[in-house]
């Protein structure tokens, strides 16, 4: 007995770390599983890889790609304005805004994208005119719807009236999300309504807002390609005008398929930074950040310090903007 | 004393049904320390919001430095204030909350400058300058970078008074600064106050505290059941009062 306790409060010779075989095990069938696939489609020979290759930076693709983007960050932009509009909206006081902003949210989530697409497409069917002017007098505008709702137009107001709708049920949560002694803190130091939004509540409500705003925006990004029935060269129309003329699909197809996976790899780096801007003061990562600052703290805290006097706010995570998502938050920043 | 800091003349306020303030009258002098007590639910931390217009008063009248509250007279008609003036009003009312209420996204410092840089308009390096002081004259000096999360409770809270500061107030509203601490954190949120009180700030303070009412305080007023039962010298009000629910309600406390 005695013997046994003695052995248990000897200090060890050695630590044998436990060994994980499972993962192992696992870790390599998956390897050789991706292999075999990669290998597959690699020598099967109609993937059509060297078309793959001719295509990939061909003029057309390339100006596909950039249409998708600029189509993907204007659509975002509107979305996310717009829906933070009509998520303040959802929340106000006023019963008219409320209910008008939930018919809105109903409305543009209710019906398909696909049907709103060719609706703004056609809308100067609808209204071949559109004026502005006092009713019963003088026109002071008016366009020719024809030339007003270009394929771009309508694909540009089709995404981001329709993704409004969806952030703003995101925007909507991560207001929420903020607890009303927030609110209160910030009206008891004197902030307008405006202010209390914009420097308290949609700064800490991006923390529940970002990472769905990422999936939308990733979304979207491959939603643009819906707006090929009305005619506007995106990516994905612009690879298929080349396959309806070569009848090259597949390899054509792939080519649509890496830009779409490269642009979300870039997308989910961006919305990394964004996530760890925004999560500042709440993550554990701070937390560390600040801990390691503790040890050395003469020299990090006079940095800092230094930095401060230094005048105007200097964002400082530079690295997040740029993306579509980071509209809103420069709002945030810029002090009234 | 010339014109009081604060001047409640039966202030009413309902919830609904529910009669929370029953025309309290009181007034508060500049450089007065006043302390709110009272069971829970019997209308202080109403009455201190009434104070900022956090909520809106349902009858009597209320001055803070001589401006009605949430009103204009213009002529003998009370015009209701707009946002921006109810806004701007606030700014010099310092506010300091049961539950911190401390900006989590920013950092200490951050927290304290909000204020001065947002709705002030003052210049952001003065702001940090100013702010460091207050941060240094609340004992956190070496904590100026950190987020709330990394602060004890005892530090938020001398943050949000130090935030509360940075507005330069006329007038200090607290309401329970100190419950939500452990006991032990509890000492270094009243020296602050303390020494806030010395310095000739005039404050409105809700607290369970009451050796620091017997103290600090000028005045203490109790409240029951949205009544103000009695007000006077703590040595009066706490040691020998005048009326049983005050002496019930000080046989639980103390
Ligand atoms: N926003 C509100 N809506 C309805 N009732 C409220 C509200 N705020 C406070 N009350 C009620 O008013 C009474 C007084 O509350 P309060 O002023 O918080 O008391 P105290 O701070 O003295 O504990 C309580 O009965 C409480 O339930
Ligand atoms: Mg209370």
């Amino acid at each position: 007995m005695s013997a046994v306790l003695t052995m248990e409060e000897a200090e060890p010779a050695q630590v044998v770390p436990s060994r994980h075989t499972g993962r192992w095990i696992t870790a390599t069938v998956v390897l050789v599983l991706v292999a075999l696939l990669l290998y597959a489609m690699a020598t099967n020979e109609r993937f059509q890889w060297d078309v793959v290759g001719k295509y990939l930076f061909a003029d057309p693709i390339l100006m596909g790609v950039l249409n998708t983007l600029i189509l993907t960050v204007l659509a975002m932009i509107i979305g996310i304005v717009l829906g933070i509009v009509v998520a303040v909206g959802r929340l106000s006081d006023n019963f008219i805004v409320s209910k008008a902003a939930w018919f809105y949210a109903w409305f543009f989530r209710g019906t398909p994208l696909l049907v709103q697409l060719l609706f703004w497409f056609f809308l100067s069917a609808l209204v071949p005119r559109i004026a502005l002017g006092v009713p019963l007098g003088p026109e002071l505008f008016s366009f020719d719807t024809n030339s007003l709702i270009t394929p771009f137009m309508a694909a540009m107001l089709g995404l981001g009236l329709n993704e409004a709708a969806y952030m703003s049920e995101i925007v909507r949560s991560g207001i929420s999300s903020v607890t009303p002694g927030q609110t209160e803190a910030a009206k008891s130091i004197g902030m307008t309504r405006l202010q209390t939004m914009r420097r308290v509540v949609l700064p800490q409500a991006m923390r529940i807002i970002i990472p769905p705003t990422g999936n939308e925006t990733i979304g979207m990004l491959k939603q643009t390609s819906l707006v090929l029935v009305i005619g506007y060269s995106e990516l994905l129309t612009s690879a298929s005008l080349i396959y309806s003329r070569t009848y090259q699909t597949i390899p054509l197809l792939i080519v649509a398929a890496l830009w779409y996976l490269f642009i979300t790899a870039v997308l989910s780096v961006a919305q990394y930074f964004l996530e760890r801007r925004y999560g500042r003061g709440f993550s554990p990562l701070s937390a560390i950040r600040v801990d390691k600052n503790k040890q050395d703290k003469n020299t990090v805290d006079t940095d800092k310090l230094d930095k401060d006097t230094s005048g105007p706010a200097v964002p400082a995570n530079g690295p997040a903007s740029g993306i579509t998502t980071s509209a809103p938050s420069a709002n945030t920043e810029i002090p009234s | 004393m010339n014109k009081p800091m604060l001047k409640a003349s039966a202030v009413c306020k309902s919830f609904g049904a529910v009669e929370v303030l029953r025309a309290i009258s009181l007034e508060v002098a500049a450089g007065e320390v006043a302390c709110l007590i009272g069971p829970s639910g019997s209308g202080k931390s109403t009455f201190l919001r009434c104070i900022n217009h956090l909520e809106k008063i349902d009858g009597g009248q209320m001055w803070v430095d001589g401006d009605r509250v949430g009103y204009r007279l213009v002529g003998n008609k009370l015009h209701e204030l707009k946002e921006r003036e109810i806004a701007l009003r606030r700014a010099s009312i310092g506010m300091v909350f049961q539950q911190f209420n401390l900006f989590p996204h920013r950092t200490a410092l951050e927290n304290v400058t909000e204020g001065p840089i947002i709705v002030k308009g003052v210049r952001r390096q003065q702001a940090v300058e100013e702010g460091r002081a207050l941060l240094e004259r609340v004992g956190l000096g070496n904590k100026m970078h950190n987020y709330p999360s990394q602060l004890s409770g005892g530090q938020q809270q001398r943050v949000a008074i130090a935030r509360a500061l940075a507005m330069k107030p006329e007038l200090m509203l607290f309401d329970e600064p100190t419950s939500a601490l452990d006991p032990e954190l509890v000492g270094e949120v009243l020296d602050v106050m303390k020494d806030l009180a010395e310095s000739g700030m005039t404050m409105v303070v809700v607290t369970h505290e009451m050796g620091f009412a017997r103290e600090v305080a000028d005045t203490v007023h109790f409240l029951s059941e949205g009544v103000l039962v009695e007000s006077g010298a703590p040595s009066k009000v706490l040691s020998d009062p005048d009326h049983a629910r005050t002496q019930s309600f000080l046989a639980k406390v103390l």
